[in-house]
């Protein structure tokens, strides 16, 4: 099988690696990086427990091939918040319930990333449509809605402070 | 109800803020594909494309001579250690890899061990295997008739496809009742095979060290110590004793019941690690998971209510056919293969009733499994509550008065049903009435009147459940014969903080918070500074895990008793550190003081020090204690839902537009967890009444296996749940708790299914078999000529 140089840059850290052909993208973030917080929840990409950037564009990386991303800005829940805490979508999550076992939530963190950076004060339809490609078993939508608005609301409380 | 504890203390009743939640929302989380060891293998597994054949061949070498692959294990291979058979939970038998005979589609054929993940599916792909194909019997009516094949050949005696027969009641008197009823509805309905599809997938990572002759299992499960047990059991005989087996269950992205049965994988993965001396992993995928792991519900039932002509409902009578696939390998407890079946008459007081189950075998993948269910109880209230709006249509009164006027009444509790069992504590009208104003009930029947005349297709639909949890008392309990009692052991530090440790598996429900927040009631300490653990065979107390709402009623009492042991010493302690009389002292959660002199106190964290360091004569040192809690009785929470439906005329869509759901679990530990405890239930109640079946063609081909075609609700079609609550405590359980995972994926399908017959009762339809697709609704529509 073909092997290839691929680089990536990863919550900003930049890797090389020779994968195969059909080294998938996930797999290249998980066993070869081994940033594990990226799950895979089905293969079909329906669920959306994998999730990531890729160029500031949420991406099922269960099915994109290593090679496709080659050159590519990666981002993963590793690099939503620095070593000292949560930003405020994360905050969300946690103020809000948004979560129960945990395992679509680093999917839906990155939805929910790219959905703010497009729209900073999404509405409720908006943030459910956003997120109807991740899947969650658990908590049932609500109060993953509610942690979106959470960070929208305390982002734009920040920016408001900032600007005084 | 004010929480008695500080926001400091946070005990019971203050939303506290998950103390698991931080990993999760890092990435850090620990899940059973994170977990890795040197030299590791990986198992894939290859099989059967066709639901019913016989094997003649399977050609593994081209598989092995793939780069990387090392070995291909099949059922002649576990033959020889005796391993190629293994016991399901309810005492049936179930093949872990074939000899000669696959028995349904994507059953388990053999195990590819390879050095990577890629080059084991390339193994798989690899391995030619040659089947004889036979025509699979795929319905369960067809399948008790007379000329169907006998499917189960290899059990000795079995000479039909009837598994077992199970009933409860008086027939006899509830026949009687029929005969001399001033009104008898029937509704014959099917509660379809479903699937868990929880997000996260099965998997284990086994690693045998042959040196110590000592297993490590990491492993998917929400029983780690009924497994350990299970598997000391079934290989004893090739070396692994109880003492060397450890089970750890991670942190589990969601179980809903599919993580408790013991899947073929995960024992071939262990038959390779003891076989070849190394790690081996195995983690399923999608497909793999919905087409092949135990399904749920898949009742056909056929049932009727005997009432007097104002539809006081006087008997209740069921007939039922129970799908259980190739084997019965439900988890439900070893005295009820019907579950908790005879709940079925649920919120009401009726003279009679007479319950019974027949349950075959077919050629689909064993089960069921208690999907967030406390066995069975999901079937018998979806039976119960869509025939009493039967009743109600029939007699012409509206669903929910009918209902009122046949709930038990609270004075009657603790009530004995027809059926047998005791219902510790209720107060249905209560929750009726909450529901009712909630949702503004009489409104909507008005404005459903307006739509209706304008030709708009509206339902209200009402469902009052009653929901019987905590399996359970030792006398009736058990699984395997292990009663199912639960435990908990607290030891309290030097420095006041204290680590708790549980025999059941949390997988998304909390409990690194509840139980500490049950620790910090009790004992008045911080539930900051208790750190919960479960799930570690070698360190957790024994217990029977975590399904069927069985946690609180059971491990969350055993953490109290602990803690009030702990309480106990500790006012000893402070007794002696105040220089009083035990009978002296005063306890506010946190602190002794004496009585009369509020100064002088002590805290529970100058006792903890003092159990270790300034001990009254005579007393053990330490601060700890063990408690295992066989409940006296089951609990039964109960609610009422309303749920308000627009259908499509021209596309037969039917669209959730309000959902209230008005729960009592009895007294609650965290208000936060208890509410998205019922938004998850409620959207897994969702699914089922409107979307999610797992169905076959006649040659036995999974029609629904991929998410592709298994339709899991999404953010769209969910609707924003509105949740309120009643407060009626259990008498028995120590905190008045009763438990409430699973109320709502109970009570909201026969609410839904009832809101969409309402709609279209006034063209005399009475049933719609779940899930209400667009095109059973539009086929209804088409053939009453209303379709746009």
């Amino acid at each position: 099988m073909a092997r290839h140089n691929v680089t990536v840059t990863v919550n900003g850290e930049a890797h090389t690696r020779e994968v195969d052909s059909r080294l998938l993208l996930v797999h290249l973030i998980r066993d070869e990086l081994a940033l594990t917080g990226t799950h895979i929840g089905c293969d079909t990409t329906h669920c959306g427990a994998c999730t990531v950037l890729v160029d500031g564009v949420p991406t099922k990386s269960c099915t994109v091939l290593a090679v496709q991303a080659d050159g590519a800005e990666i981002g993963t829940v590793e690099g939503l918040a620095g070593a000292d805490g949560m930003n405020a979508l994360q905050e969300g999550f946690m103020q809000e319930h948004g979560l129960q076992c945990g395992f679509c939530t680093p999917g839906m963190l990155m939805t929910g990333t790219a959905l703010l950076a497009a729209n900073a004060n999404p509405s409720e339809a908006e943030i459910r449509e956003a997120i109807s490609g991740n899947l969650c078993r658990c908590t049932g939508y609500v109060n993953i809605v509610k942690a979106v608005q959470y960070a929208a609301a305390k982002t734009a409380a920040d920016g408001a402070g900032e600007d005084n | 109800m004010a929480p008695r504890t500080s926001a400091k203390i946070c005990g019971m009743g203050h939303s506290m803020k998950r103390k698991e939640d931080p990993r999760f929302l890092q990435g850090k989380g620990n899940y059973i594909d994170d977990f890795t060891r040197p030299g590791m293998l990986w198992l894939d597994i290859v099989r059967s494309p066709i639901a019913y054949g016989k094997i003649v061949n399977i050609d593994t070498s081209k598989a092995l001579e793939i780069d990387g692959v090392l070995a291909v294990l099949t059922g002649k291979d576990l033959e020889a250690y005796n391993l190629h058979w293994m016991p399901t939970l309810m005492s049936d038998t179930q093949m872990v890899l074939p000899t000669d005979t696959v028995m349904y589609q994507a059953q388990e054929v053999a195990g590819v061990i390879a050095t990577s993940r890629y080059a084991a599916a390339d193994g798989v792909a690899a391995v030619e295997v040659e089947y004889e194909a036979m025509t699979p019997v795929m319905d369960p009516f067809k399948a008790l008739e007379d000329d169907a094949p006998v499917l189960r050949t290899d059990k000795e005696g079995q000479e039909d496809n009837l598994i077992w027969h199970w009933e409860a009641g008086d027939k006899e008197a509830t026949d009687k009742i029929f005969d001399e009823a001033d009104v008898v509805v029937r509704e014959k309905m099917h509660v379809p095979r479903i699937h868990v599809a929880s997000i996260e997938t099965c998997g284990c990572l086994a690693d045998f060290n042959p040196v110590e002759g000592h297993l490590t299992v990491y492993m998917t499960t929400q029983a780690p110590h009924a497994i350990r047990t299970v598997l000391a059991l079934v290989a004893g005989h090739v070396g692994l004793s109880e003492e060397k087996i450890r089970v750890v269950s991670p942190d589990i992205g969601g179980g809903f019941g599919g993580k408790v049965p013991v899947y073929p994988g995960y024992v071939i993965a262990i038959a390779a690690s003891v076989v070849l001396g190394k790690p081996v992993k195995w983690i399923e995928d999608r497909m793999e998971n919905l087409q092949a792991d135990s399904f749920a519900r898949d009742y056909h039932m056929d049932a009727e209510v005997a009432a007097d002509a104002s539809g006081k409902i006087r008997a209740l009578r069921i007939k039922t056919l129970a799908d259980h696939g190739y084997a019965d390998a439900q988890a439900a407890p070893s005295k009820f293969p019907a579950g908790l079946f005879s709940i079925c008459t649920g919120s009401y007081d009726m003279e009679n009733a007479y319950a019974e189950v027949d349950a075959v075998y077919t050629n689909k993948p064993p089960g069921g499994v208690a999907y967030r269910c406390s066995f069975r109880v999901t079937e018998a209230v979806h039976c119960l509550e869509r025939i009493v709006d039967t009743l109600a249509h029939k007699v012409g009164k509206d669903p929910a008065q009918l209902r009122e006027e046949n709930f038990i009444p609270k004075e009657a509790f603790p009530y004995h049903s027809p059926l047998g069992w005791e219902y510790d504590s209720g107060d249905y009208q209560a929750a009726m009435d909450k529901a009712k104003e909630m949702i503004g009930y009489d409104d909507l029947r008005r404005e459903q009147a307006e739509k209706r005349e304008r030709g708009e297709l509206m339902g209200i639909g009402v469902c009052s459940f009653t929901e019987v949890l905590g399996a359970g008392p030792s006398k009736d309990f058990d699984i395997l014969g292990i009663k199912m009692f639960d435990s908990a052991e607290v030891r309290v530090h030097p420095t006041g903080k204290a680590i708790a440790r549980f025999g059941t598996k949390s997988q998304g429900q909390g409990h690194e918070t509840t139980y500490a927040q049950i620790i910090a009631e009790e004992l008045g300490l911080p539930a900051a500074h208790v750190q919960v653990e479960e799930g570690d065979t070698d360190t957790a107390p024994y217990g029977l895990g975590t399904y069927a709402s069985r946690s609180t009623p059971t491990a969350g009492a055993a953490g109290v008793m602990a803690a009030r042991q702990i309480r106990e010493k500790a006012a000893k302690i402070a007794a002696h550190l105040l220089e009083v009389g035990e009978e002296d002292l005063e306890w506010e959660p946190g602190t002794f003081s004496v009585k009369g002199a509020p100064d002088k106190s002590v805290s529970i964290q100058d006792c903890a020090f003092a159990a270790y360091t300034n001990l009254p004569e005579g007393m053990e040192p330490g601060m700890e204690a063990t408690n295992y809690y066989d409940p006296p009785n089951l609990t039964f929470p109960f609610g009422t839902y309303i749920c308000v439906v627009d259908i499509d005329r021209g596309t037969g869509e039917v669209s959730v537009r309000r959902f209230v759901a008005v729960d009592d679990c009895g007294n609650i530990i965290n208000p936060m967890i208890v509410q998205g405890q019922i938004h998850g239930g409620l959207t897994q109640g969702l699914g089922p009444a409107l979307y999610e079946e797992m169905t076959y063609d006649e040659d036995g081909n999974n029609l629904a296996g991929s998410f592709m075609d298994y339709l899991v609700p999404t953010a769209v079609e969910t609707p924003a749940w509105e949740t309120g609550h009643t407060v009626t405590p259990s008498p028995h359980h120590p905190l008045g708790a009763k438990g409430v995972g699973e109320s709502a994926t109970v009570g909201a399908p026969p609410a839904i299914a009832n809101a969409v017959v309402d709609a279209l009762a006034h063209l005399g339809v009475t049933h719609m078999e779940i899930p209400i697709r667009p095109d059973r609704v539009w086929g209804v529509l088409n053939a009453r000529g209303v379709a746009k």
